[in-house]
């Protein structure tokens, strides 16, 4: 079990790193900058400054909380190194339209399409010359990062079941990755649906293995600052919504009878479901809420999460231009922080997919109760 | 004077960020006072009858997500008014 320690303590490094680096650049250009001004002073006051030294913190952060067109990697001095993603858009009056975003990339008009100033995704102009969305079923940041992680959870998950063709699993404990997927997996199979669902769980389990597996390496990709993670994939409140939509219809296509009658005829006096249904609505509205508090949990623990990492990384560059004494201590407290958040973070990505799938498995199993 | 200090404040939106940054830190307070009453009798349960730790373990997992869903609801409100009402986004 040694070799995942390395892992580790390399995952970590890299982080320090990634924040030394962060510190460095900055101490850079607030050098140039002082080299230029010709003033050899520690002090450079933010009014005797003509340009704009600060940084715009709050488009850093929606930078990288939103959806993009194109996967932005760094920016090396002036230039931005970006992936650009295929657009695919369907106009009503023009039909299909697929093109790369590096041709609408910095206001430009492409075949009627352009960026909306708004709301940042491609618009066209009708023919009455207002703002009108076409179907949009392009390859967005968030759509590749989940394609990215989709196909190393199936490699994942295939390479461990390779292990289990060809050993015989009662007698021959697992060695390499199914040696660390069966406890993982385990955990969530006799632990989690044995444990509410009763006796027919094993029709339940791969769904809650898969969100489980699902949610954790999305968090977990989420965490990592450089290309194929960092995209803010179950921080973004569309992915959540539709994985409570798939605990929703699990809940409810597969409840019994004994379900459904405790929902409109439960067994209290007839004045609370006859005239006006009071308590069939009110069961009603709490099999919606459900799953909606699902997916706000999931969404708002992993938002927050993101958002405090970068603030952390941006505090260094907001007291870039402040005295130096003030700078070095801020980002000693940044970095010390900062990798404290990221641990931390792990930890928020490991529980609130177990909670999302506890939870999930906690309202099948109440979904699935016979006759007392 | 109190009232032209007022007006003052209200007219110049101050008060709306005020809000918002107390609603955050009302809906932070809320939820540490709630998970500390699960995190003291759940311990105090465990150290009753240790043999059902496992158990206790699990439900107050559940229900501290539980609360903790409850303050992110708040965090959310709060994140929303900021960046509707005060700022402009792309």
């Amino acid at each position: 079990m040694k070799w995942w320690k390395y892992i580790a303590v390399l995952v970590m490094a890299v982080t320090v790193w990634t924040h030394v680096r962060a510190e460095e650049a900055v101490a850079d250009s607030v050098a140039t900058e002082q080299a230029a001004d010709g003033v050899v002073t520690e002090d450079v006051v933010a009014d005797t400054d003509t340009t704009e030294q600060g940084l715009d913190v709050q488009e850093v952060i929606f930078g990288h909380m939103s959806d993009a067109y194109e996967w932005h990697i760094t920016n090396i001095g002036d230039k931005s190194i970006s992936i650009p993603l295929p657009v695919i858009v369907r106009s009503k009056t023009s039909g299909w339209h697929v093109f790369s975003s590096a041709k609408v990339e910095h206001g430009e008009q492409y075949e009627g399409f352009y960026v909306s100033q708004d709301s940042g995704k491609i618009v066209e102009r009708n023919a009455a010359g207002e703002e009108i969305r076409p179907l949009d079923l392009s390859i967005t940041k968030n759509v590749l990062a989940m394609m990215i992680s989709s196909a190393l959870l199936i490699f994942l998950i295939l390479w461990t079941a390779r292990w289990y063709r060809r050993h015989d699993a009662v007698n021959e404990a697992p060695k390499g990755l199914a040696a660390f997927m069966e406890p993982i997996i385990m955990m969530i199979d006799t632990g989690v649906a044995k444990d509410s669902i009763g006796e027919d769980y094993q029709k339940f389990s791969p769904y809650l293995c898969t969100v489980f597996l699902w949610i954790l390496l999305n968090n977990l990709l989420g965490i990592v600052p450089f290309f194929p993670g960092g995209a803010n994939v179950t921080g973004n409140i569309a992915v959540t919504c539709v994985l409570g939509f798939f605990t929703f219809f699990m809940i409810n296509l597969f409840g019994t009878k004994h379900y459904f009658k405790d929902i409109f005829w439960p067994d209290v006096p007839l004045m609370l479901k006859f005239p006006f249904p009071l308590l069939p609505i009110i069961e009603v509205f709490s099999t919606l809420m459900k799953p909606l508090t699902l997916m706000i949990r999931l969404f708002a623990n992993m938002l927050a999460g993101h958002i405090i990492a970068i603030s952390l990384v941006c505090i260094i560059f907001v007291f870039a231009k402040y005295n130096a004494v003030l700078f070095g201590s801020m980002t000693v407290v940044s970095v010390l922080f900062g990798v404290f958040m990221d641990l931390l973070e792990v930890l928020v990505a490991f529980l609130q997919a177990y909670v999302f799938t506890i939870l999930s498995a906690v309202f099948i199993g109440m979904a699935r109760q016979k006759e007392a | 004077m109190l009232l032209t200090i007022l007006l003052q404040a209200v007219a110049s939106e101050a008060l709306g960020k005020v809000g918002i940054a107390l609603g955050a830190a009302i809906a932070a307070i809320a939820a540490g006072y709630g998970i500390g009453k699960i995190g003291s009798t759940a311990t105090e349960s465990i150290a009753r009858q240790p043999e059902a730790s496992g158990n206790i373990r699990s439900s107050m997992i559940i229900v501290a997500a539980m609360i903790e869903g409850a303050a992110l609801f708040a965090i959310i409100v709060c994140l929303l008014a900021l960046f509707v009402y005060f700022t402009v986004i792309m």
